[in-house]
């Protein structure tokens, strides 16, 4: 039986409510939302409210409507208030589009009121006396810096491991961001770090800033425009929710084609087909990990028809044959567009040999990308892609010959065009130099599992859950951090100076000290020592910016749960500890580098990093600019105005290469199979395509959502979609717990029948607390530390019937009815 | 936009109903709103409408209502096969509201596979759980209208599981 809230009247907000812009932090489309906040004693009325509404009157669709999950009642300036986060109409992002994820901001605040979020931390936890107990901000950054300036001191910079969020939105933002990396890059120069999830300190696209083509170069309101939108590897209706809606409907509305690469059938390729009808639609199953190939016959088609853009091409493209040779950190060479077709030609039948797919089907996209109208008129295309070629088989070259299209097409910089990722978290990356940290960037994760490193910072990081290899990560890392708890646990007892010792002792034995923080209790944290509590946005000032470079201030309204804290005075309380902890260690030259972080604010934080670079942008000026904040980069101050930048390239010329000429380059990008190491082998010796993938439900905000009945009711364990022939062959229902293994582990989920899945092919979702995919996830990398999560193969077999909460839950397909 | 879906309005049907909800959703007005405020009773009254009798219905084959009052549309079905919160002689009587709970499009009913369907944002729920959203942008699943059959066989509607689409009260 469904999940039933039981609520059926809520408070109305009173005309006088406060109001703060709010964007939401979930994930990268970053929607606008208002928030309303007033006092716990007042309401307004039917007539007489925040709204301006009479909500006495039914409102028909696409009007304001506050559901239960957009209210609360959190504590702001230490007193209760009701919270109300609606999604904002005037917004340019989402007009007035409330996501499932967003829309339950409200409902994902911690309060002691409605009872919401109570595992969020609230206080310090220390390790000890064999359990972690609450503890002072002082008593635990202490032992942190204490035992953190022991082993830089004593050992290295080296010897500190730091996981640690690059991104915006919640866990992440410019200050946030820059307080990290003021500490680890700056005040350290830490090499051994990794990001939230891929095991190194590295780009995800390499090859589209080699080629001199920042990732993110759009506008959304390109797709409104377009002729053609060329998706793929990405799911945009569930992961860019208000993205599709509000811009590639539109889009497909006007009368654009839509292609989709990607080895599953979507929700997003469905909802295309509504929109657009199946004649404008056209979805390229490929095998999986083939998408270079496919990308490198379409190119050469373009070429040989003449169908590329040679105007565009001549002025701002590299002329001079190879510009960049490949080499041990260059995964393929760069350099004109003649250059790299003599690597990248592919003829359509090669193509659709190593794709699977038609040669007709592969023309047919290459016409849509770049076939010009018939009065001559060249075509726009705007080109989307995301994890699966991110995640998927040799990002570099392969991601390389998808810009390689774009270039050579004209498609970026202009209007309805443009060659750019989706995106996952909104961005909000301002750090000093990572330049120590080298290229390619050390693979962290096989460090730690090899013994590398004494003690390890973590920040809103959950790797138990979301890296690769997760299996043999986990049981390493719990089996050093045990032997530094079991270190603590016989000190009880004795002096700080004591303790200190007895964890040094125990991490050079082969243990490692472990410092989390997060704003939960994680899987990882069971394996750390100390435990600090973080905030979220909305419970601090934050600035991201969304996947259109739309820079906005979300503002506080609610006081962050308990003692916890924004990350970036955390990072500012351990750099001040870490300066007297080497004073006391008699190190002043190395204690004066952790000056400069007296933050007494967020804002603080902000002015020290993103302002200094950026002088024109203030949290006043933000503010001013509201849900629709100003695209970066921001080039003036005009009127009262921040003045941005719609698209990038918009002159022809490309920087992101950092190369004088900016000219943008072509990838010579070479098929070479799965290429990763284990991948080839894997594939042919399992049953299964294991594809990784991702549901609206709980997309960016599942560690909040496994404590949420709505979303548990829905999906109590991750689901494995599954062809039902396979199922029968290996004797499983709808519901039934099964397990996947291959030779990494082991994971498990709950069968869920899905008349569109091929045979030989399971879709199982990324990042469940109730089971790891990246369990089955082979420690194969790309050249650069790229993890291949997509390409996963492994066996199934049935673990259990289905446990009671599978059975009350709907087995239909997710694809609209009409 | 949206257009309902009226495959199986019965416009004679439909009027009765009308009338018998107004006059409910104006009784539960003036409780509301008096000029010196009454407490406020800790949960809605709600209205005991009469939908239709079990003798109207066909398997599979909605019937169009209003519940609470005229301006919040739904369905009255009839499964063939018991299901949790259903009711009648078989269990098998459910009603929803088909305002969706995410934009309030109106949902069509998909009888190939008894789901709801928002044409407006492709949400879809499952009339056979309890209204639970398949996929979709809802935050909540569908309101689902408490049920009662007397022994006549007429089935009253005399409550709601969760807050419809477009109002701050079941009741206004």
């Amino acid at each position: 039986m469904a999940y039933k809230r039981q609520i059926d009247r809520l408070p109305i907000p009173p005309a006088n409510a406060k109001v703060h812009n709010v964007t939401c932090h979930y994930c990268i489309v970053g929607c606008g939302y208002k928030a309303y906040t007033w006092p716990r004693n007042q309401q307004g009325t039917l007539k007489n409210n925040a709204f301006g509404m009479d909500l006495g009157e039914q409102q028909g669709a696409d009007g304001t409507w506050m559901a239960p999950s957009m209210y609360n009642m959190v504590k702001q300036n230490g007193k209760d208030v009701h919270l109300a986060v609606v999604p904002d109409h005037g917004c340019v992002v989402n007009a007035g589009l409330a996501s499932i994820r967003g829309a339950r901001m409200a409902e994902n605040r911690p309060s002691r009121v409605t009872g919401t979020q109570q595992q969020r931390l609230s206080d310090p936890q220390v390790w000890r006396n064999g359990v972690w107990q609450p503890s002072t901000w002082n008593d635990a950054l202490d032992l942190v810096a204490r035992v953190t300036a022991r082993i830089v001191n004593d050992y290295g910079e080296d010897e500190l491991v730091v996981s640690m969020f690059d991104h915006g939105g919640s866990a992440g933002g410019y200050e946030n961001t820059w307080a990290t990396g003021k500490l680890y890059f700056d005040s350290m120069k830490v090499k051994n770090c990794r990001i939230h999830n891929r095991p190194a300190y590295n780009s995800e696209v390499h090859s589209s800033r080699d080629m001199g083509v920042g990732e993110l170069n759009y506008s959304y309101s390109d797709y409104a425009v377009t002729d053609t939108i060329f998706m793929v590897g990405a799911n945009s209706l569930e992961t860019q929710t208000n993205l599709f809606l509000n811009h590639m409907v539109p889009g497909l509305q006007n009368g654009a084609k839509f292609i989709m690469v990607d080895p599953r059938r979507t929700v997003t390729v469905n909802a295309a087909e509504e929109v657009a009808g199946k004649d404008n639609v056209l979805h390229l199953a490929i095998k999986p990990g083939t998408d270079m190939a496919l990308f490198n016959a379409i190119l050469t088609h373009v070429v040989d028809q003449g169908w590329t853009d040679d105007e565009f091409v001549a002025a701002s493209t590299f002329q001079g044959g190879e510009a960049v040779a490949g080499g041990s950190s260059q995964p393929a060479g760069l350099g004109s567009l003649d250059y790299a077709m003599q690597t990248c030609r592919t003829s359509l039948e090669e193509a659709a040999e190593i794709c699977g797919v038609s040669a007709g089907d592969i023309r047919t996209a290459a016409q849509w990308v770049a076939k010009p109208h018939d009065d001559g008129a060249r075509r726009k295309c705007v080109t989307a892609y995301e994890k699966g070629i991110i995640w998927g088989n040799d990002n570099y070259r392969t991601i390389g010959a998808l810009v390689n299209i774009s270039l050579a097409t004209g498609n970026i910089g202009r209007e309805g065009g443009g060659c750019c990722r989706l995106g996952g978290h909104q961005e909000g990356y301002y750090r000093p130099s990572d330049a120590h940290v080298g290229r390619p960037a050390e693979y962290v994760d096989q460090l730690l599992i090899n013994g590398g490193g004494k003690v390890y910072h973590i920040w809103a990081c959950d790797h138990y859950k979301t890296t690769l290899n997760a299996s043999q990560f986990k049981r390493v890392l719990k089996k050093r951090s045990d032997m530094v708890k079991e270190a603590m646990d016989a000190a009880a007892g004795g002096s700080r100076e004591e303790l200190v010792d007895a964890i040094v002792g125990a991490v050079n034995a082969g243990g490692i000290f472990v410092v989390d923080v997060d704003i939960i209790h994680t899987q990882i944290g069971q394996n750390a020592h100390v435990i600090l509590p973080a905030c979220e946005s909305n419970e601090m000032n934050l600035t991201s910016m969304n996947g259109e470079r739309r820079m906005r201030l979300s503002e506080r309204y609610m006081d962050p749960f308990g003692n916890s804290k924004p990350d970036c005075l955390i990072a500012a309380g351990m750099a001040q500890h870490m300066e007297t902890a080497l004073r006391n260690l008699g190190n002043d030259a190395y204690a004066e580098q952790f000056k400069g972080y007296d933050w007494q604010s967020e804002e603080d934080a902000f002015m020290d990093g993103y302002n200094a670079g950026n002088p024109e942008v203030t949290y006043d000026r933000l503010r001013a600019m509201g849900n629709d904040g100003v695209q970066e980069p921001v080039v003036g101050f005009e009127d009262g105005h921040l003045v941005g930048t719609p698209r990038l390239y918009a002159d022809g010329s490309f920087d992101r290469h950092g190369r004088d000429d900016k000219r943008a380059l072509f990838c010579a990008a070479e098929w070479r199979g799965y290429a990763a190491p284990g991948k080839a082998r894997e594939a042919a010796n399992h049953d299964f395509f294991v594809n990784n993938v991702r549901a609206n439900i709980f997309w960016q905000n599942q560690f909040l959502d496994q404590d949420s009945d709505f979303v548990q009711d829905r999906f109590p364990y991750p689901f494995i979609e599954m062809n039902a022939e396979d199922m029968a062959e290996l004797a499983i229902s709808a519901g039934d717990l099964i397990e996947i293994t291959n030779e990494n582990g082991a994971t498990q989920g709950m069968a869920y029948p899905t008349d569109t899945a091929k045979r030989g092919q399971v879709a199982m979702v990324f990042g469940s607390p109730a089971g790891s995919q990246g369990n089955v996830v082979n420690p194969g990398v790309s050249e650069l530390i790229l993890p291949e999560y997509k390409l996963t193969f492994g066996n199934v077999r049935k673990l259990a019937d289905a446990p009671p909460q599978a059975q009350a839950v709907t087995f239909k397909s997710k694809e609209y009815k009409a | 936009m949206s257009k309902k879906c009226n495959r199986l309005v019965d416009v004679g049907r439909r009027q009765f109903l009308r009338g018998g909800a107004v006059a409910a959703a104006a009784a539960a007005t003036a409780t509301t709103a008096p000029a010196r405020a009454a407490p406020a009773n800790a949960q809605l009254d709600y209205p005991s409408n009469k939908l239709a009798n079990i003798a109207d219905l066909a398997v599979n084959e909605p019937l169009d209502i209003e519940y609470p009052d005229g301006d919040s549309p739904g369905i009255l079905l009839k499964l063939g096969e018991a299901v949790e919160g259903g009711v009648g002689p078989d269990g098998d009587i459910v009603a929803y509201s088909v305002l969706c709970p995410h934009k309030g499009w109106f949902l069509n009913y998909n009888a190939d596979d008894r789901t709801l369907n928002c044409p407006g944002h492709f949400s879809r729920f499952d009339a056979e759980v309890g209204g639970q959203q398949i996929w979709g942008h809802a935050t909540q699943n569908l309101p689902q209208f408490t049920l009662r059959v007397d022994d006549n066989g007429d089935i009253f509607a005399e409550g709601c599981s969760d807050l419809i689409f477009g109002r701050p009260s079941n009741v206004l």
